[in-house]
C-alpha cells in the first residue's frame, strides 16, 4: 500500500515538472508555431546562473529570481536574434535551428560552468511528510513544486483569457496579418511569448534541480518526456500540457516500479500512440485541425 | 557512340544507371587511394549517408518529419548482429543486409501506418518517443539482445573471390577496413540508385504532391495515407540497410549507440546538405563524419586541453547548423544550385558543361 | 541537356567533396597493416625518445561529469614522469579521444588512435559497452588494450580469446563476494535488498553477492542508467522491508537514491560499492541536504558503508595521496585533486611500472609478457596486488570495507582478496596496503 502510494506521489511530483516543461513548449508553439528543442538547455543555463549566485553566498530566492529573469531575457533575445528569420517558414528548418541551439548551449555550459556534478539546494525540507507511523513520499519541496506549477498554469490561463496583452498574443499567433490590421504589434507579441515560455522553462529547470545534482545534461531526460507530455495534451492547450504531464509522470512511475525501468520510454510511446490514434491532435485539440 | 550515350542519358533510368557506374568508379578510386583510417571514416560516412538518403525521401520529398530514424537503424543493426554471432556463421553478408532491410521494413510499415494520420509536431513527438523506446527494448530482453553490453557482430572472413577480384583490379591486398568500406559504399550506391529512380518516377511525384498540397493531391486522386505509408516504408528500408552497414563497421549493436543524438544527427545531415536532394544527404553525411575530428584536432593544436577541445566539436557543429539555417536555408546543395542558376542566367551563352563539375 | 546538369551537377560535387575530404591527410598507408604483435623493434608508437599511447573517455555528454577528470589525472602523472626523464629515456605521449560513451564513436576514435596516430597501446580507456566494441579489433590488430577502466569480468577472464586485453580495478564480482561474505558474517539477520544498475555492473555484482547471502535477499531492484527517477525502485525495496541495501550504482545514483530515501522515510543500512561512493560528491550532497532541511539532516549519510582499493582524497595523510597532491599541484590543470584524478594517476603509475619492467627494448609482446610475469609483485597505490598472469588478466585482487563517518572512510576490515568464481576470500598478506611511493615518485624496475 505504501509502495503504491509512494509510487503515485513521486509520479505526481515528476509529472508536475514535465507539465511545467510542456507549458513552456505550448507557449512557444502558440506564439510562433515552433517546437523549441532548445528549451531544456536554456533552462539548464538559467539554473546554472542561479547556482553561481547561491554559491556566492546569496539566498536561494535571489538565485531563483535571477534564474527566472535570466530566462525572460534569454527567451526574448533568442527570439529576436535567431528565431525571427525562420518564423513562418519551413517547420523543419525551425526544428533544426532549435536543435542547433541545443547543441551550442550544451557545449557552452560545459565550457563555462564545467562538465561536472554540482549539487543544487532546495528551499524546503527534503524529508517526506510523516502521517502517523508512515512517511509518504511528499516533501516540502514537492509541495512547492506542485503549487508553483499550478499557479503558473493559472496565471497563464488568466493572461490569455482576461488580459489585453493575452488577447493580443493570441491574435498574433492566430493570424499575423489580421492582427497587424487590428493594430497589434505582432513582433513584440512573439518576443513576449518566447520570453514568457523561457521563464516557465527556467522554473521547470530549478524545480528539477532542487536537492539534486546538476550538470550540463541534467535536463536531457525531460526533453523527451516534456515534449511527449505537450503533444499528449495537444500543443495548443496549457491545461492539456499540465494534464499530459501528470498522466505521463504517474503512469511512467508505475511502469518503472512494477514492470521494469527499461520499458519506461516504450510505455511513453505506447501511451502517446494510444492517445494520438484516438485524437491525432492530442487530448485538448482545438476542434478543426488547423492546416499549417 | 555519342548519340547512343545520349539516348541512354535521355531516359531517367539510364541516366541513373550511368551515374551509379560512375560513382562506382569514383568509389573504387577513392577507397583504394586512401589509408585504412580514412576507409573506416568513409564506411561511417556510408551508413550515415544511406540513412540520410532514406530520411530525405521521407522528410524532404514527402514532408513527414521523423526524429526516430536512429531507432530504425537500431533494428537493422540488431538484425545483422543476430545473424552474425560468430565467425562460423554461414549467412552471406548480402543476405544479412537484405534481412536487415526486410525486418526494418516490417517495423517501418507498422510505424508508418500509425504515423500516417499525424502531422507536424505530433508526428515529431511520436517518432521522438520511438527513438528513445527502441533502445529500452534491447535492455529489457537481455537474454536475446544482450542488454546494455549489446551484441557482438563477428564479421566472417573476406571471401576468397573478393580478395582475388580486389587484387586483380587494384594490385593491392584488400584489408578488412577497406572491405567494410566497400560493403558500405556498394550498399549506398544500390540504395541511392533505387531511391533516385523511385523519387523521380510516378511514386515520387505522388509523394511530392502530398507534401506540397494535400487537398490538391487528394483531388488528383492520390490516396494520402498510402502515399505517406509508402514513403515511410521506403525510408525505413534504407535505415535498415544503414543499420546493417553500421553493425559491420562498429562490430557491435548496443543500445548506447542508438541514442536520440543519432536520430537528430541524421536530420541535421539532410537539412545541412539541402532538403530533398540525395546528393545533399551525402554532403551532410560527409560534413557530420569529418567535421568533429577536424575541429577537435584544430582545438588540440591550438593548445586547448583535451576536454575543452572535445567540447569545441559540438560547439562548432551546433553553430554550423544555426548558421546554415539562417544564412543558407536551402542547405548547401540548395544554395549551390541557386547560385549556379543565377550564374547560368547571367552567362547564358557559355556552355553549361563548365559548371557541372 | 539542361536537365541533366541539374541532376548530375550536385552529385558530381558530392563525390568530388568526398574525394577531397577522403584524400586530405591520407598518410600512413604503408605502415597501417603491420599489427600482429611480434614486430620486434618496429612496433608502432615507439622511438628511442618517445612512446605514444592513447585512451578514449567520455569528455562530452551525459557520462562526462566525473569520468572526464580521469585522463587529466593520468596526464598530470605522465607529465611528472616525463619531467624526470621519462621511462628508459622515453617520454610518454598520451593522446585522449572523446567517445561520449557511445560505442559507435569509440570504434571510430579507436580506429583513429590505431591507424592514424599509430599508438603503441591503449591505456585506461573507459567503459564496458564502449571498450567491448573495440576489444576484438584491438586484439586482431595486435594493439594492447591495457588497464581498461571498468570492473567488467571480460577484460581478464578469457586470456586465450583476448590475449592483449588487461583489466585494472577490482572486478564487480569479487567486490560483490567480499561485501556478501562480510554481510553473511556480521549481519546474518539482515534482510538484504539489492539496488543494481541494469548492466554488467549489476549482473556481475549480484553473482558475487549471492554466493554468500542468497537466502538473506528479500528484494532486487534494477534501475536503467539515464532514467533519473529511482523512486519506484526505492519504494520497492522499502515495501519488501529490506533493512540493508547493497547498492551497485554510479555516483549520481548514490545521490538520487539517498534523496528518494529521505523523501520516503526509508532508513535502512546502506552499503554502496566503490564505484558509487565518491566521498567528495557524497560530501557536497550532505552539505546541501542539511541546508534545505527543516530539521538537521546532517547525519543522513553517516554510517554508510563502502569499499576502497586505492587511497583517496579523504585520507590526505596517506603517502600516496601526498604524492598525487604534489603531482597535481605541479602539473595539474584547473580544479582540485579529486578521486577521479587519483584514479587516473594510480592507473598511470601502474602503466609506468609496466614500461619499466618491459625493459629498454620495448615491444608490444615484451610489455604483455612483463605484465604477466611481474604484475603481481608491483608495489603501488593499490591496496591489494594485481592478479596478472599468463592465465588471468584480471586487475586488483581485493578491496577493504570502510564505513563513512564525517565524510571520511574508516576501515572496518583488513584488505580482503579473492578471485572470480568460487575462490576463497582471504586477508591480504602482501603488505600492498602499507607500502609508500619511492622517493622520486616514479616506480623503478
Amino acid at each position: 500500500m505504501q509502495q503504491f502510494l509512494n509510487t503515485a506521489l513521486t509520479g505526481l511530483t515528476l509529472g508536475m515538472v514535465y507539465a511545467a516543461f510542456a507549458l513552456a513548449l505550448v507557449l512557444i508553439w502558440r506564439s510562433t508555431r515552433v517546437v523549441n528543442f532548445a528549451q531544456a538547455p536554456m533552462a539548464m543555463m538559467t539554473t546554472f546562473i542561479a547556482l553561481v549566485i547561491i554559491d556566492a553566498g546569496y539566498s536561494y530566492w535571489l538565485g531563483f529570481a535571477a534564474a527566472l529573469l535570466a530566462g525572460l531575457v534569454l527567451g526574448a533575445l533568442l527570439e529576436r536574434v535567431v528565431i525571427r528569420p525562420v518564423e513562418g517558414k519551413s517547420e523543419i528548418n525551425a526544428v533544426i535551428l532549435t536543435l542547433g541551439l541545443f547543441i551550442v548551449l550544451h557545449a557552452l555550459a560545459a565550457v563555462v560552468f564545467g562538465n561536472r556534478y554540482r549539487s543544487f539546494p532546495a528551499p524546503f525540507g527534503l524529508r517526506g511528510i510523516e502521517i502517523g507511523d508512515t512517511t509518504i513520499a511528499l516533501n516540502g519541496f514537492g509541495i512547492f513544486t506542485i503549487i508553483s506549477v499550478l499557479v503558473v498554469m493559472g496565471l497563464l490561463v488568466a493572461l490569455f483569457r482576461y488580459t489585453d496583452v493575452g488577447l493580443k498574443m493570441r491574435a498574433a499567433a492566430f493570424n499575423q496579418e489580421v492582427a497587424r490590421l487590428l493594430g497589434v504589434r505582432v513582433g513584440h507579441m512573439l518576443t513576449l511569448g518566447w520570453a514568457l515560455a523561457a521563464l516557465v522553462g527556467s522554473l521547470a529547470g530549478i524545480l528539477i534541480a532542487g536537492g539534486s545534482l546538476v550538470h550540463p545534461s541534467y535536463m536531457d531526460s525531460v526533453v523527451v518526456f516534456g515534449f511527449v507530455a505537450a503533444v499528449l495534451g495537444g500543443l495548443d492547450s496549457p491545461l492539456g500540457a499540465v494534464l499530459g504531464g501528470l498522466i505521463l509522470g504517474v503512469s511512467l512511475s508505475f511502469v518503472s516500479g512494477y514492470v521494469g525501468s527499461q520499458l519506461v520510454p516504450l510505455a511513453a510511446l505506447v501511451i502517446l500512440m494510444l492517445v494520438l490514434t484516438l485524437r491525432p491532435g492530442g487530448l485538448f485539440a482545438q476542434a478543426p485541425e488547423r492546416r499549417v | 557512340m555519342r548519340s547512343r550515350l545520349g539516348s541512354v542519358w535521355g531516359s531517367t533510368l539510364g541516366r541513373h544507371l550511368l551515374l551509379a557506374m560512375a560513382a562506382l568508379v569514383v568509389v573504387v578510386l577513392v577507397l583504394e587511394s586512401v589509408s585504412d583510417y580514412r576507409n573506416t571514416q568513409l564506411a561511417a560516412m556510408a551508413y550515415l549517408g544511406i540513412a540520410a538518403g532514406g530520411l530525405t525521401v521521407l522528410t524532404g520529398i514527402n514532408g513527414q518529419l521523423s526524429l526516430g530514424h536512429g531507432a530504425l537503424m537500431a533494428i537493422g543493426a540488431y538484425t545483422a548482429a543476430l545473424l552474425l554471432p560468430d565467425r562460423d556463421s554461414s549467412v552471406p553478408l548480402t543476405a544479412v543486409i537484405v534481412a536487415s532491410v526486410l525486418v526494418t521494413l516490417a517495423v517501418g510499415t507498422v510505424v508508418g501506418l500509425a504515423a500516417a494520420r499525424l502531422h507536424g509536431p505530433y508526428l515529431a513527438g511520436a517518432t521522438l518517443a520511438l527513438a528513445v523506446a527502441v533502445p529500452g527494448i534491447a535492455l529489457y530482453f537481455k537474454e536475446t539482445l544482450g542488454g546494455e553490453q549489446g551484441l557482438r557482430v563477428v564479421m566472417p572472413d573476406i571471401p576468397v573471390w573478393a580478395l582475388d577480384l580486389a587484387f586483380f583490379v587494384t594490385g593491392q591486398d584488400l584489408t578488412r577496413s577497406r572491405f567494410t568500406a566497400y560493403l558500405g559504399w556498394l550498399t549506398l550506391i544500390v540504395v541511392f540508385f533505387l531511391l533516385a529512380n523511385l523519387s523521380s518516377g510516378r511514386v515520387g511525384r505522388r509523394w511530392r504532391a502530398v507534401r506540397d498540397d494535400e487537398v490538391a493531391a487528394e483531388l488528383a486522386g492520390i490516396d494520402l495515407g498510402r502515399a505517406r505509408v509508402s514513403a515511410f516504408m521506403v525510408s525505413a528500408a534504407a535505415a535498415g540497410a544503414a543499420g546493417a552497414v553500421l553493425a559491420f563497421t562498429v562490430k557491435l549493436a548496443a543500445p548506447s549507440a542508438f541514442t536520440l543524438t543519432l536520430s537528430l544527427t541524421l536530420l541535421a545531415a539532410i537539412v545541412l546538405g539541402g532538403l530533398g536532394s540525395l546528393s545533399g544527404a551525402l554532403i551532410g553525411a560527409a560534413l557530420l563524419t569529418f567535421l568533429p575530428s577536424v575541429v577537435t584536432d584544430l582545438g588540440t593544436n591550438a593548445g586547448l586541453s583535451d576536454i575543452k577541445a572535445a567540447e569545441l566539436a559540438p560547439l562548432v557543429y551546433g553553430l554550423v547548423m544555426v548558421a546554415v539555417i539562417l544564412l543558407a536555408p536551402a542547405g548547401i546543395i540548395g544554395s549551390l544550385r541557386g547560385a549556379l542558376a543565377r550564374r547560368r542566367t547571367k552567362t547564358r551563352s557559355t556552355s553549361p558543361k563548365g559548371t557541372a563539375a | 541537356m539542361r536537365r541533366h546538369t541539374r541532376v548530375a551537377g550536385p552529385l558530381a560535387v558530392a563525390l568530388a567533396t568526398t574525394l577531397a575530404l577522403g584524400a586530405c591527410g591520407a598518410g600512413g598507408r604503408d605502415s597501417s597493416d603491420d599489427g600482429g604483435g611480434g614486430g620486434g623493434a618496429t612496433d608502432p608508437g615507439v622511438t628511442d625518445s618517445s612512446i605514444k599511447i592513447g585512451a578514449t573517455f567520455p569528455l562530452t555528454g551525459v557520462a562526462a561529469p566525473g569520468y572526464s577528470e580521469i585522463p587529466t589525472g593520468a596526464q598530470a602523472y605522465f607529465d611528472y614522469v616525463n619531467e624526470q626523464g621519462g621511462v628508459h629515456g622515453r617520454e610518454i605521449d598520451y593522446i585522449v579521444k572523446d567517445d561520449g560513451y557511445n560505442p559507435t564513436t569509440t570504434s571510430t576514435v579507436t580506429n583513429e588512435l590505431v591507424l592514424k596516430e599509430e599508438v603503441f597501446a591503449t591505456v585506461g580507456s573507459l567503459g564496458t559497452p564502449t571498450q567491448a566494441s573495440v576489444a576484438d579489433y584491438l586484439n586482431d590488430e595486435g594493439v594492447p588494450q591495457l588497464m581498461v577502466s571498468s570492473g567488467s569480468l571480460q577484460w581478464g577472464d578469457n586470456v586465450e580469446e583476448r590475449p592483449l586485453t588487461f583489466g585494472w580495478q577490482p572486478d564487480y564480482e569479487i567486490e560483490g563476494k567480499i561485501i556478501g561474505q562480510w554481510v553473511a558474517e556480521n549481519m546474518p539477520d539482515a534482510k538484504v535488498g539489492l539496488f543494481l544498475q541494469d548492466d554488467d555492473l549489476g549482473v556481475d555484482a549480484e553473482k558475487g553477492v549471492r554466493q554468500y547471502v542468497d537466502d538473506q535477499i528479500v528484494a532486487v531492484e534494477r534501475y536503467t542508467s539515464g532514467n533519473t527517477d529511482v523512486a519506484p525502485q526505492i519504494s520497492g525495496l522499502q515495501a519488501k522491508k529490506a533493512d540493508l541495501v547493497l547498492a551497485f550504482n554510479t555516483p549520481s545514483y548514490t545521490a538520487l537514491s539517498q534523496l528518494v530515501a529521505l523523501k520516503t522515510g526509508y532508513q535502512p543500512k546502506w552499503f554502496y560499492a566503490n564505484i558509487g561512493s565518491d566521498p567528495a560528491l557524497v560530501g557536497s550532497l550532505l552539505e546541501r541536504f542539511s541546508e534545505g532541511a527543516v530539521a538537521g539532516d546532517a547525519s543522513a549519510l553517516d554510517g554508510i558503508m563502502t569499499s576502497e582499493y586505492i587511497p583517496g582524497v579523504d585520507s590526505p595523510d596517506d603517502p600516496w595521496v601526498q604524492l598525487w597532491q604534489q603531482v597535481w599541484d605541479e602539473h595539474g590543470q584547473d580544479g582540485e585533486l579529486t578521486n577521479y584524478r587519483i584514479y587516473g594517476m594510480s592507473q598511470a603509475y601502474a602503466f609506468v611500472q609496466a614500461l619499466e619492467s618491459a625493459g629498454e627494448d620495448l615491444t608490444r609482446e615484451g610489455l604483455v609478457e612483463a605484465i604477466e610475469e611481474g604484475g603481481t609483485e608491483w608495489e603501488g597505490p593499490q591496496l591489494a596486488p594485481f592478479r596478472y598472469s599468463a592465465e588471468s588478466h584480471m586487475g586488483i585482487a581485493g578491496v577493504r570495507l570502510v564505513e563513512i563517518a564525517g565524510g571520511v572512510g574508516e576501515p572496518i576490515t583488513d584488505v580482503l582478496t579473492t578471485d572470480i568464481g568460487d575462490a576463497e576470500i582471504t586477508t591480504d598478506e602482501s603488505g600492498q596496503g602499507d607500502d609508500a611511493p619511492p622517493e622520486n615518485g616514479v616506480p623503478a624496475s
